[in-house]
């Protein structure tokens, strides 16, 4: 027995990527989703520069996550991407496009609606796949002796599409409330108004999956419907989240509404967590078994330890740089 | 037709991990070029250089952009590809390529920024301290790679256990045999590749008389450095090649259309290797001189690719001609550097207009170069993905199927394709636009961290934007 399980830490390191990246990445995603629905161009200028200076940062949580799972979780990593190969492809062509769109969009005039099309596109597209991704997680994965063994499409289930949509609303919630928070005059009032909507949405998709994944994995109606009174804690936090969202912004606050979106996704995200725990690729394996050699993810712990609150400084900063409104006509060219 | 997955994996990986290469190849050369010329504006207060180090920052932006976007991708390869060597060697290529995200994310939180949008509002050594860090820093980055990949070129340092790479040395590991070559080959590389753009382009502005004083200096400069580096690059070169012989002689074989170990062996200046009929149709080659250049005798024996059998043997004509063009490219950087020396002592460095032409054209060698010598060596150690223990067919990934393959390597094409034009046509107004100052732009609302925001130039021109002031 060791002193430190790395195998626990490296678990709590990549958990607390992927909700850093859900919620960070979520809601500049979300200001994609949204860009056909603005009400002008020039809100479209000034959805883009709420979240312009700060897209790429959130998105290195990404990149972060899929090499360290490499490095500390190799089966989830070789398991995952050629299960959802298609997936993933789409993920990244969504990714890369808007990606570009954030840089040329500012930079372009005649070609502007091509841009606002691939910001949109990229957008939508990378959310519905990580949405995708979390369904097939749930689904779990036809694998023998560590290797995927499924075909290319198993993955693109009712279930998953449903996920995939789920996440679309959930990340287009994450938008509209940041931009509540980062806009003001016509377009706040657009944002206030299409939140509830989402909402309801939201809450709608993820009723429809909590109902059905008890059906679809016995193991989590196991765990759910067990001794384990305690876990109900998550779901019923996420719903006063979802209560104080609703009247937060009937009562038009500006900052709340984002705030408990956050509560939503992280109170979800732990629902889920404890749905699974300690499985990481359904349905055999658990986190120990697919972790690497203990001199490897020590080697890495190292350099992670060192960085990660670099990194999450600097974030904290570059949100603090950029705290405030955006307005019309300024900003970021 | 029956699609291989195999083959159409490599395909996918040879497309993107060369797409990619050629943005850090550029960037790694050109980081340290700024440092220097920050450096030189520190030191000397001279306002070209800080003219100079203002364009060159914002070319750098836009690269080091399009190298982070076509980089994601490669992150995800190895697991949707290569899902078997993925799981085989992730105790050892796992932590490299985490280290190397995990350096350019620090380089990026860090000291980017201070670089890019640093200038004239932190004080001067402080952004001279960040240029040479973020120099630095693509250094550390290409460490971790090369150390990956030389690992699968000449593995050391592991053992395989149940199919799985452990680590029992993580030194020997990360500084194998083949290391020390192949990163003291890359760093010129990249010094050549920064000197070469930056020569072509100031060659360039010189053709049309722009900013004579500043890019006088910079051609001047950039033909002093390449008249070390370009005959140093072969010397490193040759020592690569001989590390490569004592442990991938069939790779050595290949680039020189060797079949039969034999002595004084000749160079081959054309030949078109049949791996069919294991021999060469139309040989054209120096007697003895392979023999000579690798062996440092005449007399030398040179290994054959007979001594494996055919089907580990790699496809000869892609690495033969790859180490032509790569050496080819080689010695026309070494002419131009004399060339230029030649001129310089005649006092006609700066007005002969068929050398700048000559220069101009000169950008795209250093690239093609890389191109041709990563080709060689990727290609040379086929079939094998870990030289003498996993081979590619073993590593792909078992459930890929020729459809999937095909459909995401059309689907990368295309991407990229986008990318790659809007990128280049970008960088195309940036070296048009020139040194000319930047456009005023409000400070307060403009404090961008990402890279290509540095570069503050419009798609199209001026002319052409309705609405803008």
């Amino acid at each position: 027995m060791e002193i430190f399980d790395l195998t626990l830490i490296w678990a709590g390191i990549i958990g607390f990527g992927v909700i850093m990246y859900v919620l960070m990445d979520g809601f500049d995603l979300g200001v994609g989703i949204l860009f056909p629905f603005a009400p002008d161009e020039d809100s479209r200028d000034v959805m883009m520069n709420s979240v312009a200076p700060i897209w790429d940062g959130n998105e290195t949580w990404l990149v972060l996550g899929g090499a360290g799972l490499l490095a500390a979780f190799p089966v989830v990593y070789s398991v995952f991407l050629p299960a959802l190969y298609i997936g993933v492809f789409l993920m990244l062509a969504g990714l890369i496009f808007r990606g570009i769109a954030f840089e040329f969009r500012f930079k372009s005039h005649r070609n502007r609606h091509w841009w606002n099309r691939a910001f949109c596109w990229g957008s939508t597209v990378a959310a519905f796949a990580q949405g995708a991704v979390v369904g097939a997680y749930i689904q779990g994965f036809a694998v023998e002796d560590f290797v995927y063994v499924g075909g290319a499409l198993d993955w693109l289930t009712p279930f998953t599409v449903l996920t995939g949509l789920g996440l679309v609303a959930g990340y287009a919630l994450l938008g509209v409330t940041w931009l509540i928070m980062k806009t003001e005059g016509h377009i706040q009032e657009w944002a206030y108004r299409l939140a509830p909507r989402l909402l309801i949405a939201v809450l709608a998709v993820f009723a429809i999956i909590s109902l059905w994944t008890p059906f679809v994995d016995e193991a989590v109606r196991e765990r759910w419907f067990g001794h384990l009174y305690l876990i109900w804690i998550f779901p019923v936090l996420a719903l006063l989240c979802a209560y104080w969202l609703w009247r937060s912004v009937q009562a038009r606050r500006e900052g709340q509404p984002f705030i408990a979106t956050l509560g939503v996704f992280v109170f979800t995200y732990l629902g889920l967590v404890v749905s699974k725990w300690p499985v990481i690729v359904p349905p055999n394996y658990t986190l120990w078994d697919v972790a690497s050699a203990p001199e490897s993810q020590l080697f890495l712990l190292l350099g992670m330890l060192f960085v990660i609150p670099i990194v999450l400084a600097y974030t904290a900063w570059s949100y603090w740089v950029f705290r405030g409104k955006v307005r019309v006509g300024e900003g970021y060219h | 037709m029956e699609l291989d997955p195999l083959l159409l994996s490599r395909l996918q990986f040879a497309f993107v991990v060369s797409f990619h290469a050629i943005f850090p190849v550029f960037t790694i050369g050109l980081a340290s070029y700024l440092a220097v010329l920050n450096g030189l504006f520190y030191r000397t207060g001279n306002q070209a250089w800080e003219r100079l180090a203002i364009f060159w920052t914002r070319v750098f932006a836009v690269v080091f952009g399009m190298g982070v976007v076509s980089g994601i991708v490669m992150s995800f390869q190895f697991g949707t590809n290569w899902s078997n060597f993925a799981l085989a060697a992730s105790n050892f290529l796992g932590p490299m390529l985490s280290y190397e995200v995990v350096t350019a994310f620090f380089l990026e939180a860090a000291f980017l920024g201070v670089l890019l949008f640093g200038r004239g509002k932190v004080p001067q050594g402080v952004h001279l301290f960040a240029s040479i860090m973020v120099a630095v820093g693509t250094f550390i980055s290409a460490f971790w790679i090369l150390a990956a990949n030389s690992w699968m070129q000449t593995p050391a340092g592991t053992e395989l256990i149940d199919g799985r790479f452990h680590v029992t040395d993580w030194s020997e590991a990360i500084f194998n045999a083949s290391f020390p070559y192949r990163f003291a080959h890359m760093v010129l590389a990249s010094f050549l590749t920064g000197g070469f753009v930056v020569a072509g382009v100031s060659a360039w502005y010189l053709l049309f008389g722009r900013d004579p004083a500043a890019n006088r200096k910079a051609f001047s400069m950039c033909l002093w450095l390449l008249l070390v580096l370009a005959p140093a690059q072969a010397l490193v070169g040759d020592a690569h090649g001989l590390n490569t012989l004592e442990h991938q002689p069939t790779k050595v074989a290949a680039m020189e259309g060797n079949w039969e170990t034999q002595s004084r062996t000749p160079l081959l200046l054309f030949a078109w290797p049949d791996k069919t009929a294991q021999e060469n149709r139309l040989e054209l080659g120096i007697p003895g001189l392979a023999s000579l250049i690798l062996t440092h005798h005449l007399d030398g024996e040179v290994p054959g690719l007979s001594e494996v059998p055919p089907e580990e043997q790699p496809p000869v004509w892609l690495v033969f001609w790859s180490f032509r063009v790569m050496v080819a490219m080689g010695m026309a950087m070494i002419a131009a550097a004399l060339i230029g020396l030649w001129l310089r002592a005649k006092g006609r460095l700066y007005d002969h207009r068929g050398f700048l032409q000559f220069m101009r054209l000169m950008t795209v060698a250093p690239f093609l170069a890389v191109l041709a010598g990563w080709f060689v060596t990727e290609t040379g150690r086929a079939p094998w993905l870990v030289y003498g223990i996993m081979t590619q067919a073993e590593a792909v990934t078992p459930s890929l199927t020729g459809g999937m393959a095909l459909f995401s390597l059309i689907g990368y094409g295309l991407v990229y394709a986008v990318v790659f034009y809007a990128g280049i046509l970008y960088l195309t107004r940036v070296v048009r636009q020139g040194m000319l100052p930047e456009p005023p732009h409000d400070d307060e609302v403009e404090r961008p961290k990402r890279p290509l925001s540095a570069a503050h130039v419009p798609f199209e021109d001026a002319a052409n934007q309705p609405g803008r002031s």
